[in-house]
């Protein structure tokens, strides 16, 4: 998926991604000739349709996570599937304050392992000593991360 | 007057998004962890209900008995029962930096399955749209047949089964992830219906330039009756690699085994 900018014939560059929450997606792409800016809109069945091929609009924003496609999408598996406490470099980082860990309890099991170790490299790239709700909705912002 | 658009391939700039170079790292993570495979086996059939798993299982075991380094990847995402007939202990997956660790059989065979990680009863289920899933879902399978091939441990094989479901689909998404079309080796029942489907199935793997190894005919000498195998074998000019009956002994599955090698 490409977009041209017809008027100045330059192909338009990605500059944002935006996940409402609703199943929607919508990515902006601007030229770099005359500044113009369109959106692309895409309804919930276009943006899982992109999800399932494991791709992201406007680049990738984590590293490749086990199995993250499986794990990320599929609401019908065990709770307890994957041995957490042996997760990559599980017990080392960041604290995770009383709310963050509440919050954190509600992922499904399934995929909790996941999450957790996805805001635990978020804060640690950054410098940060506790995960709060606060630094969890700003990664999820940053990061492109939807139902996380 | 008309527009001036060029054409998708005329854009040549680079891009954030990078699609392509996405798709492309994905193709590059199964060719790195497939790269100590020496043999992919794919085990098709066309039709359900033949026994293309109790085969995979049955020869994997021999397989590993015999001292290959067996893999046993169930590809059968909607009905996998290959961890049961592997009598795989019951255990949570593990996770190391190197990817998710296969379950390993009391003969040594590693293995992966849908079966391991779906709640007991409880059917293959996606998160996403209610409306049009057809859309996606076979999009979802795809890409985690992708992620069985790429982010499981699988090590250093001598020989990845890779047990179909029913159809041929699975086939050629397995044959698009690989760097080489996967060898075959096809499972029918003697009746002429099975004969059928199983020739849609291998005509469907010799327009893809895959090697067949033979056909594995089962349930032979119970209420079915036909000649499916050596119809197959004399068409494709491939062997009947064994007749399975009812209730085979090892020694069926060892015979296998010594015509593969």
């Amino acid at each position: 998926m490409k977009f041209l900018c017809v008027e100045c014939d330059r192909q338009m560059q990605f500059e944002e991604r935006r996940l409402p929450g609703d199943g929607t997606l919508a990515a902006a792409f601007r030229c770099p000739t005359c500044g113009r800016v369109v959106a692309l809109l895409t309804n919930p069945m276009e943006t899982q349709l992109v999800a399932s091929l494991g791709v992201k609009i406007g680049g990738t924003t984590i590293d490749p996570q086990p199995m993250e496609i499986v794990r990320g999408m599929v609401v019908t598996g065990k709770e307890d599937a994957f041995d957490e406490e042996r997760e990559r470099g599980a017990g080392s980082g960041p604290a995770w304050s009383m709310e963050a860990q509440e919050r954190l309890a509600r992922v499904p099991g399934f995929v909790r392992g996941m999450v957790k170790r996805i805001y635990r490299d978020y804060a640690k790239d950054r410098g940060i000593a506790e995960i709060t709700p606060a630094v969890m909705d700003r990664a999820r912002s940053e990061l492109g991360l939807e139902d996380m | 007057m008309p527009l001036n658009i060029r054409t998708y391939h005329e854009l040549t700039e680079a891009d954030r998004s990078g699609l392509v170079d996405q798709i492309v790292a994905q193709r590059r993570r199964v060719a790195d962890r497939l790269a100590a495979v020496r043999r992919v086996v794919a085990v098709l059939s066309g039709k359900g209900g033949v026994g293309k798993s109790f085969v995979t299982a049955g020869l994997a075991r021999a397989l590993a008995r015999s001292g290959q380094a067996t893999g046993v990847l169930d590809a059968d995402f909607n009905g996998p029962t290959i961890p049961a007939l592997l009598t795989l202990p019951v255990a949570r997956c593990r996770l190391h930096d190197d990817g998710i660790e296969p379950a390993v059989s009391s003969e040594g065979v590693r293995c992966f399955s849908m079966a391991l990680l779906l709640e007991d009863g409880r059917p293959l289920a996606f998160r996403g749209p209610e409306t049009e899933g057809h859309v996606w879902r076979e999009t979802l399978e795809a890409a985690a047949l992708r992620e069985f091939l790429a982010d499981v441990a699988w090590g250093a094989l001598d020989q990845l089964l890779v047990d179909l479901p029913p159809g041929v689909q699975r086939f050629q998404e397995l044959t698009e992830l690989l760097a080489a079309p996967p060898a075959v080796l096809a499972v029918t029942i003697p009746t002429p219906e099975s004969r059928d489907a199983v020739r849609r199935a291998l005509r469907g793997a010799v327009e893809r330039e895959a090697t067949l190894l033979g056909v594995v005919e089962n349930m032979v000498g119970g209420p079915f009756t036909g000649s499916a195998a050596d119809e197959l074998a004399a068409e494709f000019g491939i062997p009947v690699l064994a007749s399975i009956p009812f209730h085979p002994s090892d020694d069926v599955w060892e015979n296998v085994v010594s015509k593969l090698l």
